[in-house]
């Protein structure tokens, strides 16, 4: 919108020749008619500064009203309507209407941006205290009471954690994609049933997958608490989110390339394997992530079916293992400050593991970007690197159904 | 493509298949459609339409929007199948061979048949010599000499000057005209008897429309050419033959006449086709 509007191409472009002044300045300024002047800086923070002394005065001084909650609702509302007086009176009434309208939505993205950067801040805060290399490398082995709090860690717990969901990955992984190919590649009749089942899925409380795992695998096998049966619970969460989001990605690639494939005389499982996968790569670690999102941060399966441990408990198939998650909710309702601390660190550590996971898989599925060393690791991993023309997908390029659900990733930039 | 090649094809293409097509050389062919009609779920769309399509030559089908054109060139390779509620009946015979015999698989005639589609359709997710060999591949065929195959492709279609430097580079970086030379390279690159365009030349701007016809008339010379226009122009500068299809309201498709372009274009019988390559319709 902005960029359609840019009259003049930008200043380097144009030779000047003319000896008159005003010509060549009109020249040098490349045009944006929509872009935010420092003017309309000064009539923001000024909105925002004098609707807050407004709220302030009411709220302090002439009303006997309390409560930041309150103040701040009233504070937003009065600075919208002053934010679209403002404009009315210096600009029309189209500018006026066009920056009410996009405050309210801003207001809206912020207010859904607001806790997650809250709960950030808390959970750094109560964590960072105990963070140190050291708890990385050592585990609640012989830690008591008496002894000091830095000499806990959780390594065993990151270790359960990744095993679980590691183990969750791998199986629910490669049925999801199966099961979204089922739906959107090969049909038929029971393409509708499945869907629904899938949907159905994605409600099951996190409870009723750990009761289930526990009842038809430690219970009817009489095996014990172990990794193993804590991956079966996630996979079952795991499993209807990676589907939706594959089938979601799955029907953004265009059917003209799946019949450029058969023209080419290729069998239907080839047409999947290397048309439709490929070209939604981007899309599918997406899903993916999402999926591993999910299911890493469950507590409830965990407490039936990995049960916890203090110990390290590296092989997966065998005792109870710790799981970070698992680990905050059983430190957090200890009575010692030391071992509630101990609790947010591990909910720290797991912010941390999971960040570190998206980034790495985000960089290894690789974005548009070229060059670079990763981008050459990468091409040498996978056969291609993505370049979709534009007019093959739908939503304009191969990560339209990425887009979707993307908020939660942080994206390279483009 | 060598002697040993040809073999390597030529064995791939016996192996397997007990249709005659899975055996048929690599060489261009002759199509004939008899008595084709087609349906999507109870309605005709396609009435009796018979069309020799001969030997390196070129032929156009020409006619107004939903005339059944491109149903009828879908039918020639077997794609009109994969729609789900699609029916037809009729034969096509390649080369003597009906490709709807039930002995036929659909894969083998495809093979023989290549298709080009109306937008530009290289593989996204491939870079520009995989989007050539990706027919090869699909179907298994070993044994060949892949440069060999990639330049000869190529330069068929026009494209190899452009390209050969960036051979590594995705499809889907060039531009609009030179995607869709790729795609008619990807086509040839398996050694179909016959190509098959559907309006291949309607996303793109004269320059590259000039620049495919000219592949056209070149490619002709190694295969058949089926190609659907609604640019009669276009189908004077390409064409040897040319069928006119029309459908009446309510009605199924037919072919009103067809023959040598020269002769439809100067001297058609039906006052039909005169309106029509006249402009007065359509």
């Amino acid at each position: 919108m902005v960029d359609q509007m840019t009259v003049k191409a930008p200043p380097e472009d144009i030779e000047i020749t003319g000896e008159d002044q005003d010509v060549k300045e009109r020249k040098l300024k490349p045009l944006r008619p929509k872009e935010f002047q420092p003017v309309d800086f000064l009539i923001f923070g000024l909105s925002v500064l004098s609707t807050y002394c407004i709220t302030w005065i009411t709220f302090k001084q002439l009303t006997l009203l309390s409560g930041a909650l309150g103040f701040v609702v009233v504070w937003a509302v009065l600075f919208i309507f002053c934010y679209w007086l403002v404009n009315r009176q210096l600009f029309t009434k189209q500018v006026a209407i066009d920056r009410f309208i996009a405050s309210i939505v801003s207001l809206g993205a912020f207010l859904m941006v607001l806790p997650l950067i809250l709960l950030t801040i808390f959970v750094i805060t109560r964590g960072w205290a105990l963070l140190s290399p050291h708890v990385f490398t050592s585990t609640q082995q012989g830690v008591s009471i008496l002894s000091k709090s830095q000499t806990a860690g959780v390594a065993h717990a990151i270790v359960g954690t990744l095993e679980q969901v590691g183990l969750a990955a791998l199986i629910g992984v490669p049925a999801a994609i199966l099961t979204a190919i089922f739906i959107n590649e090969i049909g038929g009749r029971f393409t509708r049933v499945t869907r629904v089942v899938v949907t159905a899925m994605s409600g099951t409380p996190a409870i009723v997958a750990g009761i289930f795992i526990y009842a038809i695998w430690i219970q009817a096998f009489h095996q014990g608490y172990s990794g193993f049966a804590g991956g079966l619970a996630l996979a079952v969460l795991l499993l209807p989110t990676v589907t939706r989001g594959t089938e979601e990605v799955l029907k953004v690639v265009h059917q003209d390339l799946r019949e450029a494939s058969i023209a080419l005389a290729a069998p239907e499982w080839r047409t999947v394997w290397s048309v439709v996968l490929p070209t939604a790569r981007s899309g599918l670690v997406t899903a993916i992530l999402l999926g591993i999102a999910v299911s890493i941060g469950e507590t409830a399966p965990l407490l039936m079916t990995v049960f916890g441990n203090k110990v390290m408990n590296a092989n997966p198939f065998s005792g109870p293992q710790a799981a970070l998650p698992l680990m905050a909710f059983q430190q957090i309702k200890l009575p010692l400050q030391s071992e509630i601390n101990l609790g947010y660190t591990a909910a720290l550590v797991l912010f941390i593991l999971v960040f570190t996971i998206f980034i790495l898989a985000r960089l290894l599925s690789g974005g548009r970007k070229r060059g670079g060393g990763f981008s050459a690791l990468r091409s040498r991993i996978f056969t291609a690197s993505v370049g979709s023309p534009a007019s093959l997908m739908n939503e304009g390029n191969a990560d339209g159904a990425e887009e979707a659900f993307d908020n939660i990733i942080s994206r390279e930039t483009e | 493509m060598t002697v040993v090649e040809n073999n390597a094809i030529k064995k791939k293409r016996s192996v397997g298949g007990a249709g005659r097509l899975d055996a048929m050389e690599p060489t261009a062919g002759e199509i004939n459609a008899r008595g084709v009609y087609a349906w999507f779920g109870k309605r005709l769309v396609l009435e009796n339409v018979d069309l020799l399509m001969e030997k390196r030559k070129v032929t156009a089908l020409i006619g107004p929007s939903g005339c059944g054109k491109s149903t009828f060139l879908r039918i020639l390779n077997r794609m009109h199948e994969t729609i789900p509620i699609a029916q037809l009946a009729g034969e096509v015979e390649l080369n003597g061979v009906n490709i709807y015999d039930p002995k036929e698989r659909a894969a083998a005639a495809r093979r023989h048949i290549g298709m080009v589609f109306q937008r530009p359709n290289p593989f996204p997710a491939m870079t520009i010599e995989e989007n050539v060999l990706s027919g090869l591949r699909f179907n298994k065929i070993k044994g060949i000499d892949t440069e060999t195959v990639i330049e000869e492709s190529l330069t068929k279609a026009g494209l190899w000057n452009e390209v050969k430097n960036r051979l590594k580079e995705p499809g889907g970086g060039l531009s609009g005209g030179q995607q869709q030379r790729l795609c008619i390279a990807r086509g040839l690159a398996l050694r179909p008897s016959v190509l098959l365009m559907d309006e291949p030349c309607s996303a793109l701007d004269p320059t590259s429309t000039r620049r495919i016809e000219q592949t056209i008339q070149e490619i002709s010379e190694d295969v058949t050419v089926v190609i659907v226009t609604h640019n009669m122009q276009q189908a004077v500068r390409v064409s040897d033959y040319c069928a006119f299809f029309l459908a009446a309201e309510n009605e199924p498709g037919r072919i009103i006449e067809a023959g040598e372009t020269t002769q439809i274009f100067d001297h058609p019988v039906d006052p039909r086709t005169n309106d029509y390559v006249n402009g007065r319709f359509g």
